[in-house]
């Protein structure tokens, strides 16, 4: 038992894939920033659904397109009450994160942006919450501007007011860094750029899994994140949106079900959520990604939290003890990911070591080349954990750590 | 000269010695100090091989109908690496180069280093060695028709 009081031994239990051996050694699967492994709450309400209740929703006048169809817009209900939005049909499902804001930067571009038109992002952002709004920005003649960090990772949140303007129509920032782990301070981004009567979409999949999230009390206009960062399957991602925003925008795809009526002519689209949700969905990706938030909920996010950021913590100071760690990201409100560098040593020839040794870490620019280019680098090594990962797994990374040095330092 | 084959079934002889993964690994490190190193004014982009956690640069000269490879990464294990892979393809005939089989690689356990997901330039920089050796083949095909 943890002191903050959850059973670890238990929770490791329900994660099948961690009692393995690579390379004849434990798996210790610190890479939970790229991918989080699953429950067996998720694999069995995935299973079940492939073995006795598939079939295509909202089409069907039988049985199992009933069920399936239940299980899908409940799963939407799932989702709703897990970050507190007004309405289910606020939730759309997509194929995660990547999709989500691509579905987002297409939309709202479509029925917001016009030349001139600026769109705020960060320097720390992954490549998914930029290149979309480039790519956004190359269509319209729109301008991307960005909010730098410090050395620490921290965000230079009063240069916020000065990028602002009049042609200001949309903020994207992400919660978590992917690299830096920092903890952006989203409500008063979102206060800042409400009293300049913009948008803001915060970038989620760091955080969904880490930290509670409310979207009606951080009063936030669009929120994305993926379902296989929070232990749930592959494929499925959300896109919260605000109804006043949703019903506005134009479709992405366009498609089965997402129509009301289709001639040669015209076609007139579907309502709320169904209009975002073109051909065949991934409803069990949907219904498994409903299963992964009961499961935290059973736990409780709160305390996944605290335990995380007690093992974090700890991980920082054995890796500061060892002397020759370079930790980037030194923010005070951080969570869950740990980027370093190991003095004298190449994080590749790193990397390969640890993965002999049984380690799963992320060598590289972690889909965020910019962060790099403000440390002058190409990446470093980075450990991100989950609620499952524990102390003795942090010791064992450290003696790798030594066993990496001794070799190459 | 040795052959391609009997190059390769030297390296599998050396790596043979090694019980397990980390002596393997060590003696890589080691190779790696040995690399014909290319001029440093070519570690710039024209010569990179793009990896996304190794960077490898590469360069091959065309002498005597023989191409001689010389390389670098920032990496050193994959230095050792390269350097095998060297000491296996340089110097020969294009022809020999396009027509080898490169099994030592696999046969001394790190075949898991060339897997495209690995994204350490490796199995790029085999593909760059090869178009090397087709380039100076179709140039001095071309050379003879002239003559």
């Amino acid at each position: 038992m943890s002191m903050t009081g959850f059973n670890i031994e238990k929770i490791r239990a329900d994660f099948p894939v961690l009692a393995q051996k690579v390379h004849n050694k434990p798996l210790v699967y610190f890479d939970n920033g790229a991918t989080t492994q699953k429950p067996l709450a998720v694999i069995d309400v995935v299973n079940r659904y492939h073995s006795e209740l598939n079939s295509s929703i909202h089409r069907g006048v039988h049985f199992l397109s009933d069920q399936a169809t239940n299980a899908y817009e409940n799963a939407r209900r799932e989702v709703q009450h897990y970050i507190n939005a007004k309405e289910s049909h606020e939730i759309i499902f997509t194929s995660g994160t990547t999709g989500s804001i691509n579905m987002l930067a297409f939309s709202f571009g479509e029925r917001y942006i016009r030349p001139g038109d600026e769109i705020i992002i960060t320097e720390m952002e992954h490549h998914a919450n930029i290149v979309p709004w480039q790519m956004l920005c190359e269509r319209k003649g729109s301008k991307l501007k960005v909010i730098p960090f410090n050395d620490l990772g921290i965000l230079q949140i009063e240069k916020l007011s000065e990028l602002i303007t009049e042609k200001t129509k949309l903020i994207s920032v992400t919660h978590i860094s992917n690299t830096l782990g920092t903890i952006n301070p989203i409500r008063e981004i979102i206060n800042i750029a409400h009293r300049h009567n913009v948008p803001v979409m915060i970038d989620a999949a760091q955080s969904i899994q880490h930290a509670r999230i409310d979207v009606q009390e951080l009063d936030v206009d669009f929120l994305v994140f993926s379902g296989h960062k929070v232990y749930g399957p592959t494929g499925i991602g959300v896109v919260y949106g605000k109804e006043k925003y949703l019903e506005e925008l134009p479709p992405y795809q366009g498609g089965g079900d997402m129509v009301d009526e289709v001639t040669f002519e015209k076609t007139s689209y579907n309502v709320l959520p169904f209009k975002f949700e073109a051909g065949t969905t991934n409803y069990i990706g949907a219904i498994g990604l409903s299963a992964a938030l009961q499961y935290i909920e059973d736990i409780g996010i709160a305390k996944i939290a605290a335990y995380e950021t007690e093992v974090l913590n700890y991980g920082t100071q054995q890796m500061e003890e060892l002397g020759y760690i370079r930790i980037y990201g030194r923010s005070p409100q951080k969570a869950s990911i740990l980027c370093f560098g190991i003095e004298g040593v190449h994080m590749a020839d790193a990397g390969m070591i640890f993965d002999k040794l049984g380690v799963a870490v992320r060598i590289g620019s972690h889909c965020a080349q910019p962060v790099w280019q403000h440390f002058g680098m190409t990446g470093a090594l980075r450990a991100s954990i989950a609620l499952y990962n524990t102390k003795e797994e942090i010791d064992y990374l450290c003696k790798a750590i030594r066993q990496v040095k001794t070799m190459l330092g | 000269m040795s052959t391609i084959q009997e190059v390769q079934q030297e390296i599998v002889d050396e790596f043979a010695v090694f019980d397990d993964w980390m002596d393997r690994y060590n003696y890589l490190i080691e190779l790696a100090n040995e690399l014909s190193v290319i001029d440093e004014k070519k570690k710039n982009n024209d010569y990179i091989i793009k990896g996304c956690q190794s960077r490898v640069w590469l360069n091959a000269e065309f002498e005597d109908g023989k191409v001689i490879y010389s390389a670098e990464s920032d990496a050193i294990i994959t230095r050792g690496i390269i350097s095998l892979l060297i000491r296996v393809l340089s110097g020969r005939e294009p022809g020999e180069i396009i027509n080898a089989k490169l099994e030592f690689i696999d046969q001394i356990g790190l075949k898991e280093n060339l897997s495209p997901t690995r994204a350490n330039g490796l199995l790029a920089m085999i593909k760059q060695m090869r178009l090397y050796a087709i380039a100076y083949d179709a140039k001095s095909k071309k050379n003879e028709q002239g003559e």
